[in-house]
């Protein structure tokens, strides 16, 4: 059974791929699937660095694509998940060093090896945007509440639709104290505007920024509110129907969203 | 070419002095390049000099609506490259601050579509009619980075205090080469974090960057209202994050002498215990 | 005028103005993704402006320009003469005299043709401003 190929993308840098990429990942690992997540951002990678394993890298994609190893070579088995393992990017060479169908090729040999092939795709609707999509069936767009973060994905979404890529959305960062100020766009305000399924949504947290620090996935830490909140995306991806958690804990936000809420 | 010419005989006019070109760039997306070349321009232009904001993120284009002239926009870089339109045709005067403009990246192209030479002479061009051309810079390494880069003497390298940015931030003042001027902008600092050591500090990042440090500007939610309202933060009196942003055009022009402030956690810290195990950063 | 009012009063939350924002420059956006829309769009159009006065093809022009709150259609449809063809039934009105300056009625197509080589453009290059693609009001909020 081949794997499901799945790229998230975004358009505008610094939403959240990579983490989401990453978490999204552990999460779906912690429930027993078998993933590799790979990394096309060529010439500025982290999703090595975002899960901790930046000291273990011995080959990456270039080197796979170049022939000078073997793909199995290249992977890195995580030691915290035993069905998750990273394909990291080079980081001295540029987007250039690989084709599309080169890349493609490369995500069809990792689809006998698992269940989910997680593409984290670099900013920008350039090459490495290309390549990126060139290997995956599927689309996760993400993206903030912010105006041109917004533009950037509706930019991203037209192309993925060009390609008819089915496309579901994580929108990231939110805020609820701002959201209920009016201070931000609502979750309803930007599926409206992009017009997409919606697969979760993830209140900005600086739990995120420590455990980036500690390449650590949040899905590690007992009790994490974010943990919760991606495991819940992985069963979503999944297939199975989970509601958007309702953030109305006493004492803490208020009224957020209309009809949907986190999670 | 032109072998048999005549002799110059009218004396020749003083040369024009060039205006500065500076690019904002940083490798990593999302740390607030667009928002820094929108602010710090405005904050120069509001002095009086001349600056004109090029934005370089050809296909992806923000600078417009950051600064709230999305509705005036009417020709863009491309046009004037590809000579449909001239450079007065495409600069779009700033709704507030009479001295600025902006000249808009294409929507609808690409990156690749900007021959790199035509960049630097269009830079070039600029500088001969503004005290100021300030780049913003596409994130990555590739041809918009190039393009963006061609014209431009000096550097803004802006970081946020994420591994990942430092990393794309290290990778590019590697690519920068040679310029007059490399400086560093911390962005969205949290203070509180820092004292807390889970973000690293502006220590941390220059120590990695080791560049001169131009400014610091906190994590702020009045900068995301700035955005939504399409007015630069920099314009508004009431804001330190605005008194910030001059502080920096002001240390970029030679007119503010002092050291860049690194903000320090507020007074009344809400203590929450967390429970994570591990070494802090 | 609208910014003006909208800054003075200060009641709209920047949400509110981020949506809106983001909802004409998404459009602007579109429409200039689409140039097969815009070029089918400008083909019917002549087609339509053709069954009452023939247009210069060639120079006729349309394109969409974000302004404040919408974003409009502009179509630059230079006429050549009006239609040789019957007029429909004037109104049950007092009929008014021939203008001086009346657009000469030719007979058949190569006529006309040929007497719009000799005349200048019977009007000037028109502006005609089309339907406003405006924007649908505000969804119910989140």
């Amino acid at each position: 059974m081949s794997a499901r190929r799945i790229v998230l993308t975004s358009g505008k840098g610094g939403v959240g791929k990579t983490t989401t990429t990453a978490n999204l990942g552990a999460a779906l690992a912690k429930r027993g699937k078998r993933v590799v997540l790979v990394d096309a951002d060529i010439g500025l990678r982290n999703l090595d660095l975002v899960l901790g394993v930046e000291k273990r890298i011995v080959f990456d994609l270039v080197e796979v694509v170049e022939g000078r190893c073997q793909l199995r070579q290249a992977l890195i088995k995580d030691k915290r998940f035993e069905s998750l393992s990273i394909l990291p990017a080079s980081q001295t060479r540029d987007k250039t060093a690989v084709s599309e169908l080169q890349f493609a090729q490369v995500i069809d040999g990792l689809t006998e090896l698992c269940d989910y092939v997680l593409i984290d795709c670099p900013a920008g609707i350039e090459h490495g945007f290309r390549n990126a999509i060139a290997g995956a069936a599927e689309a996760i767009v993400v993206t903030t509440p912010e105006v041109s973060a917004i533009r950037d994905a509706d930019r991203v979404i037209g192309k993925l639709h060009e390609r008819g890529l089915p496309i579901r959305l994580v929108i990231n960062r939110i805020r609820p104290e701002m959201v209920r100020s009016g201070d931000m766009m609502s979750v309803d305000d930007v599926c409206d505007i992009l017009s997409a399924e919606l697969l979760g949504i993830v209140p900005d947290d600086e739990e995120i920024i420590d455990t980036t620090n500690r390449g650590e996935p949040v899905v590690l830490t007992p009790d994490s509110r974010l943990g919760a909140i991606y495991e819940k995306i992985a069963r979503r991806l999944d297939g199975e129907i989970v509601p958007f958690t309702s953030l109305n804990a006493p004492g803490f936000f208020g009224r957020l969203f209309g009809q949907k809420k986190a999670g | 070419m032109h072998e048999l010419q005549q002799p110059q005989v009218a004396p020749v006019a003083p040369p024009v002095p060039r205006g500065r070109a500076i690019v904002v760039t940083s490798g990593k997306g999302g740390v607030g390049k667009t928002t820094t070349t929108a602010n710090v321009g405005a904050a120069l232009a509001r002095t009086g000099a001349r600056v004109v904001l090029v934005d370089a993120d050809v296909g992806l284009r923000n600078l417009d609506i950051v600064m709230g002239l999305e509705a005036r926009v009417r020709s863009h870089i491309l046009d004037v490259l590809e000579e449909r339109a001239t450079i007065e045709d495409a600069l779009v005067a700033d709704k507030r601050v009479p001295t600025l403009r902006l000249l808009a990246a294409a929507q609808t192209r690409e990156k690749d579509d900007v021959d790199t030479e035509g960049m630097r002479k269009l830079i070039e061009s600029l500088r001969e009619r503004f005290d100021y051309v300030l780049i913003d810079c596409p994130a990555g390494i590739e041809k918009g980075f190039q393009n963006a880069i061609v014209g431009a003497d000096e550097a803004i390298i802006v970081c946020t205090p994420e591994v990942s940015a430092v990393r794309d931030a290290d990778r590019v003042v590697g690519l920068l080469g040679n310029r007059t001027s490399v400086k560093l902008i911390v962005n969205r600092l949290r203070p509180a974090l820092v004292r807390k050591g889970k973000m690293l500090s502006v220590e941390d990042v220059n120590a990695i960057l080791r560049l001169p440090l131009l400014g610091v500007i906190t994590d702020e939610p009045g900068v995301i209202i700035s955005t939504n309202n399409g007015e630069p933060i920099a314009l508004d009196d009431t804001s330190p994050t605005g008194a910030a942003y001059r502080a920096i055009a002001g240390r970029i022009a030679g007119t503010d002498a002092s050291a860049p402030e690194i903000p320090q956690e507020p007074s009344l810290l809400k203590k929450f215990g967390s429970l994570f195990g591990g070494r802090n950063a | 005028m609208i910014d003006f009012l909208k800054k003075f009063f200060k009641s709209e939350p920047s949400g509110v103005t981020a949506r809106e924002r983001l909802r004409l420059v998404l459009l602007s956006d579109h429409l200039s993704l689409a140039p097969d829309v815009v070029e089918s769009l400008r083909a019917d159009l002549i087609a339509v402006i053709s069954k009452y006065v023939e247009v210069d093809e060639a120079h006729c022009d349309v394109t969409f320009e974000q302004q404040d709150s919408a974003v409009a259609m502009l179509a630059n449809i230079p006429i050549l003469s009006m239609r040789s063809r019957p007029m429909p039934p004037p109104p049950p009105a007092p009929s008014s005299p021939p203008t001086p300056d009346a657009p000469h009625m030719g007979g058949a197509a190569t006529a006309s043709a040929s007497v719009a080589a000799e005349l200048p453009a019977i009007a000037p290059k028109r502006r005609r401003r089309k339907r406003r693609a405006s924007q649908n009001p505000a969804p119910a909020a989140g």
